[in-house]
């Protein structure tokens, strides 16, 4: 089974935050949810880059590895879900979470957050069938049920945001990294091989 | 408190507070999953009413009700993005990726992948409303019909029909445009503007004077082909987000040059080789200074030149002046790095300059664009693949409701005014001209160009003998346009609050219904958006795509034509206007609209573009080639996607559409072209014709006049035509059938003759680098009204004042006062204007969008380090801006950032609903006030238009800041 991956191209990312309009558009996420945000550094500087952020989607995610009611699953597309059934709100995967990714409803501490929200890589949750109504209530949309990708994905304005089998869209970027003739357009190339980004 | 990403933290504003029900910090969680979706069999959407008024509900699709699929194309921007609805019941359910477009290939920006939510339309105007005594009060469309027609009629009858100005939309589609412009004439004046005024009108101006028409050479899809790309008063990653698509695969693919000049170091600049800074307002010493290298280098393409450009002997003497030391002197740029640009544009081939508002929105707008121009020109860079004006125009369809003629100078598709011009459209409308005629005050007022959008309020409030017209305005209708959008805001509303009468018709009351004090004689009628209607739109590359209606107008609204059928109807004319256009339960059809343009846009080549070729185009995307725009096999084989204009002849003569501009390397008959001849033939005994230089497969093979009756039967060609043809032309010409021309000709039959033997209806000329005629036949520099460098206004002072548009433009004294007050000591910022993604224009709809308006949610002003520390303003502080006129002020909140230089401050131009620190929400229709307002930056800017089209200057001025103690 494929694993689906989430990879931004940094170099091509222009933080158009189309990403982040296509979520709200496939999910009706509430306003103050933000399964995808934009991150910028170096802002209106030189050197300035943009990169997408969500839920990873992890391997061995440490939101679950802390999660007190083990709300966590996993599915055979090696997604990361929760059940909010589940879900108490404690906020421990927001702490473990290297990306932020964990969105609470409410503002407050011990237990009042409401129950956590993320990204769900448009494959909806537990509740009902999928592609249901009362799934979509919950949880969004479930394009991966369709065989369909990740809204924010699909729509990024210059298919910076790449998303699907990890195979398929390594082999993608690393044809990109061979036509451009150099590397590290990619985020977090400079902290896994120290190399400094040279336009 | 988010005014960048980088404030990583939404804070709880005053804005959350406000917005109640929208905001995360008062959701529980029933509520929370109440808006993420509709819970199952609560409001299930087979149980929705089909009224007339309803409202979109959710987005999770009912498995048991089939689901429509519906093509249209985003209302955001030029580009020209293909939307894919989903619809189920009359309600847009989901929007999905329109992969299968070659301009776009699924993709959106942050407006694009929202536009669903506009037919949600929560915040959207629900009903017609009238101001009576200063409150909103709900009418039905009848009772606003005979009211609003009944007050224009009896302006009209007291004051005369120049008293009312008609404002259109660069957002109707081009039947909507047409439509409108063809309704003022029907009125009786050319004032009819939309927001062409404001954006491109200089580059059409430049252009179209420069090489014969007003619009981008080559296309989005063609800069892949680039090797060097020059952006220049654009800031394309954020106004035109999924270009930058094809611009960054082109610099990948070719490693390609991208080279941003720009005041302000931008999102553009931020993936760009090289960034060049300017000081505001130096854009002609720029383009000079690249030009000295160019020609001290010997560097042009001389080839090129000497057959196929007029006059640039003249500009070299222009540019001898500019020396890399008086370059730096006035622009800031050390010399070195414009004889780098000079290099890759002459070195590093094909060169393509793009340019938006930066270049135009200056009161040397006009000579900005053609600068620019004489630079493709010197250096070869027109008329082939890579190459080219990229002129990234604004709105969705600004292209073609300039086209389509909404503009005071001209009727329908560039005739003009002149008599011949009124008795073309005359014939294509099937009216006497002397009817037309007598619509008008007189002839002379029907050949005179109307009042620019950029005045309108002068021309409210100018004294009865200072305006070149019976009487001062009184009324305003406004359709599709912000009330933001010009500059002097101040006196805007002054002139707001002495019109007699108000329309705004737009799916958003807008900035008018709020920003003055008027009590009463204001109505607003809600019109809705381009997914609840269907027609066709222009892109920017002239590509003309058609839209399918998505669902049926929502609330009570209608959709632009039936508004404007009601009120030609109310005020008399409809029977003539429509005369050639089905009217189906008062809906004119679109299709018919489309039809009538056919028949009548030769000049500008609509005439091959039928309903059935655009729609079998929008069929078939997926066959097109995303670089060349050339379709593959199948009914669209040979044909360029989107028919880009001109598409010669009639529909069955299959024209496939001009890819690229003044293209000689293709046939006439596969979308190859010449330089227009425009301009006459010789001028000071040197010809204005190319010279050895024609289109492939061309039988003359130098260049050739614009081809009439008269010229083929020189040419020995006449006998080609067939009698039905030559008919329809010895009709039109009557005594003289010699002089019926390829764009009075309804039958085609010209333009056909032309193509079959391979030459170009219009002529084959040079460009010209020494546009005769304009105020500066060659650009020269001119300081900004408002300039920061006083010093340099002796030598380089703006033009006298004139008398242009029916009024007098007083820039050169406006310019001497504040140069003899010393205006700059008391403001000694610059200020500039643009664009954020995440809205639109005014802003008015895009900040009523709750997954837009949550990105952005204070108005700023970018502010440099430096001069932040000096004025002891901290990160996101509110501060005041102060304006250099009418003692302007704005509250907005600071931004300190070395995006923009030293001295110069920055403010996006989308904001509203907060006028010089009061905030105007409560003056809404309730419900429909934007989920976002803030200050206009209009309300600072300041005086300043171009002689040629009245554009204004927004893109530079002087302003103050200082730190506000709330």
């Amino acid at each position: 089974m494929a694993r689906m991956k989430f990879l931004c191209d940094a170099d091509r990312c222009i933080e158009c935050n189309a990403c982040v309009t296509a979520c709200k558009n496939a999910n009706e996420v509430p306003w103050g949810i933000n399964r995808r945000r934009v991150v910028t550094i170096n802002d209106g500087k030189p050197g300035e880059r943009s990169v997408s952020m969500a839920c990873m989607h992890c391997n061995d995610a440490p939101c679950a590895a802390v999660c007190p009611v083990d709300c966590f699953y996993t599915t055979a597309d090696h997604v990361v879900l929760h059940s909010k059934d589940l879900c108490i709100g404690c906020g421990y995967c927001f702490y473990a979470c290297p990306f932020g990714a964990p969105q609470y409803p409410k503002v407050g501490n011990f237990g009042s957050r409401g129950k956590m929200d993320k990204c769900t890589y448009c494959s909806g949750g537990p509740t009902g069938a999928d592609g249901s109504a009362a799934e979509f209530a919950v949880y969004g949309s479930n394009r991966m049920a369709e065989g369909k990708l990740p809204l924010c994905a699909e729509m990024c304005s210059t298919k910076s945001l790449l998303a699907g089998d990890g195979e398929i869209i390594a082999q993608i970027y690393r044809e990109r990294v061979l036509k451009r003739g150099y590397n590290s357009g990619s985020w977090g190339w400079q902290t896994a091989y120290q190399e400094t980004i040279n336009v | 408190m988010l005014i960048k990403r980088r404030d990583a933290v939404v804070q709880k504003t005053r804005l959350q507070s406000m917005l109640g029900d929208l905001s995360s910090g008062v959701l529980d969680r029933r509520a929370f999953l109440r808006r993420a979706g509709f819970t199952a069999g609560a409001i299930g959407l087979a149980g929705l009413p089909l009224g007339s008024v309803k409202k979109a509900q959710a987005a999770a699709i009912d498995p048991k009700l089939a689901v429509k699929t519906v093509k249209s194309v985003c209302t955001h921007c030029s580009v020209g993005c293909s939307v894919i609805a989903e619809v189920q019941n009359d309600v847009w359910v989901r929007q999905e990726p329109a992969f299968d477009s070659p301009i776009n290939r699924g993709s959106h920006c942050a407006k694009g992948a929202s536009v669903r939510e506009l037919v949600k339309g929560g915040r959207r105007l629900r009903t017609p409303m009238k101001l009576v005594d200063g409150e909103w009060q709900k009418i039905t469309w009848d009772v606003a019909l005979d009211e609003i027609s009944a007050k224009l009629l009896k302006i009209r009858q007291d004051q005369g029909p120049e008293s009312v100005f008609w404002l259109g939309s660069a957002k109707f589609s081009n039947e909507g445009a047409y439509l409108f412009r063809k309704m003022a004439a029907f009125w009786g004046t050319n004032s009819a503007d939309h927001q062409a005024r404001i954006c491109h009108s200089t580059t059409v101006a430049g252009v179209a004077n420069t090489w014969g028409y007003g619009a981008m050479t080559n296309s989005y899809n063609d800069i892949r082909n680039a090797k060097t790309m020059i952006i220049m008063g654009g800031n394309p990653a954020e106004a035109h987000p999924v270009s930058l698509q094809h611009i960054l695969t082109g610099k990948e693919l070719n490693r390609a040059n991208l080279v941003v000049i720009d005041p302000r170091f931008t999102r553009t600049a931020a993936h760009a080789t090289d960034y060049i800074r300017i000081r505001p307002g130096t854009d002609i010493p720029t383009i000079y200074g690249i030009l000295w290298h160019v020609f001290e280098n010997k560097w042009e393409d001389t080839t090129f030149i000497s057959q196929r450009v007029y006059g640039m002997d003249d500009v070299r003497k222009e540019v001898a002046k500019w020396t890399p030391e008086e370059v730096e002197r006035v622009n800031g740029v050390p010399g070195e790095q414009l004889k780098r640009v000079a290099y890759m544009m002459t070195h590093e081939k094909p060169a393509t300059l793009i340019w938006c508002m930066g270049a135009t929105q200056k009161t040397v707008g006009t000579a900005n664009v053609r600068a620019y121009c004489i630079l493709l020109l010197a250096t070869g860079n027109v008329g082939a693949p890579g190459t080219g004006a990229n002129i990234f125009r604004g709105h969705c369809n600004v292209q073609g409701a300039t086209d389509a003629g909404l503009d005071v100078t001209s009727l329908p598709f560039y005739y003009g005014l002149v008599e011949g011009a009124w008795k073309h459209w005359a014939r294509v409308w099937d009216v006497p001209y002397e009817y037309l005629q007598s619509r008008f005050d007189s002839k002379k007022m029907m050949e005179t160009p109307g009042i620019p959008t950029t005045r309108w309020f002068d021309a409210v409030l100018s004294p009865p003998d200072q305006i070149d017209q019976r009487n001062p305005l009184r009324a305003m209708v406004v359709m599709g346009h912000g009330g933001n959008t010009v500059t002097r805001m101040p006196e805007m509303v002054k002139g707001l609050e002495a019109l007699e009468l108000l329309v705004v018709a737009d799916p958003h009351p807008t900035t008018f219904a709020v920003v003055s004090e008027r009590k009463n004689n204001t109505y607003l009628l809600p019109v809705c958006t381009q997914f609840e209607t269907s027609g066709s739109r222009t892109a920017s590359n002239r590509s003309i795509q058609w839209s399918d209606r998505v669902v049926p107008p929502i609330w009570e609204s209608k959709d632009d034509y039936e508004v404007m059928y009601r009120l030609s109807e109310k005020l008399g004319f409809a029977d003539q206007m429509f005369k050639h256009i089905k009217v189906v339960d008062k809906n004119p059809i679109a299709e018919d609209i489309t039809r009538e343009i056919n028949r009548g846009a030769w000049s500008t080549g609509y005439t091959g573009q039928s309903p059935e070729r655009l729609k079998a185009h929008m069929a078939n995307q997926d066959k097109f080639d995303i670089v060349t725009l050339r379709g593959k096999g199948g009914e669209v084989d040979g044909e360029t996607y989107g028919l880009p204009w001109p598409c010669w002849g009639t529909p069955e003569q299959k024209h496939p559409g001009t890819h690229i501009l003044y293209n000689t390397n293709l046939h006439v008959k596969d979308g190859g072209g010449t330089f227009r001849a425009r301009f006459g033939v010789e001028r000071d005994g040197k010809t204005l014709l190319a010279e050895g230089s024609y289109s492939l497969g061309s039988e003359i093979k130098d260049g050739y006049p614009e081809v009439t009756y008269g010229v083929l039967k020189k040419l020995g060609w006449d006998g080609d035509l067939t009698a039905d043809e030559l008919a329809v032309i010895t009709k039109i010409g009557g005594e003289k059938p010699e002089t019926v021309s390829w764009s009075i000709d309804l039958s085609g039959g010209i333009q056909r003759v032309c193509i079959l033997h391979g030459i170009v209806p219009y002529g084959n000329a040079k460009a010209r680098a020494n546009a005769f005629g304009l105020p500066d036949p060659v650009p020269v520099h001119r300081e900004p009204i408002y300039t920061s460098r006083p010093d340099l206004v002796a030598k380089y002072p703006t033009l006298p004042d004139f008398r242009s548009f029916r009024m007098a433009n007083i820039g050169g004294t406006v310019q001497k006062r504040a140069v003899d007050l010393g205006v700059v000591k008391n403001f000694p910022l610059v200020l500039t204007s643009g664009r954020l993604v995440e809205y639109e224009g005014g802003g008015e709809e895009t900040r009523s969008n709750p997954w837009l308006a949550e990105l952005q949610q204070d108005m700023f002003v970018e502010i440099n380090p430096a001069d932040a520390d000096a004025r002891g303003i901290k990160h996101g502080q509110m501060v005041w801006v102060t304006g250099a006129e009418s003692n302007s002020k704005t509250w907005v909140k600071a931004h300190i950032t070395d995006r923009v230089g030293r001295g110069v401050a920055f403010m996006p131009f989308h904001f509203a609903g907060w006028f010089q620190g009061v905030d105007q929400r409560a003056k809404y229709p309730k419900g429909a006030d934007p989920i976002v307002l803030g200050e206009s930056v209009n309300t600072l800017t300041t005086y300043g238009y171009d002689p040629v089209t009245g554009m204004q200057e927004t893109k530079v001025t002087l302003c103050q800041i200082a730190a506000s103690i709330a």
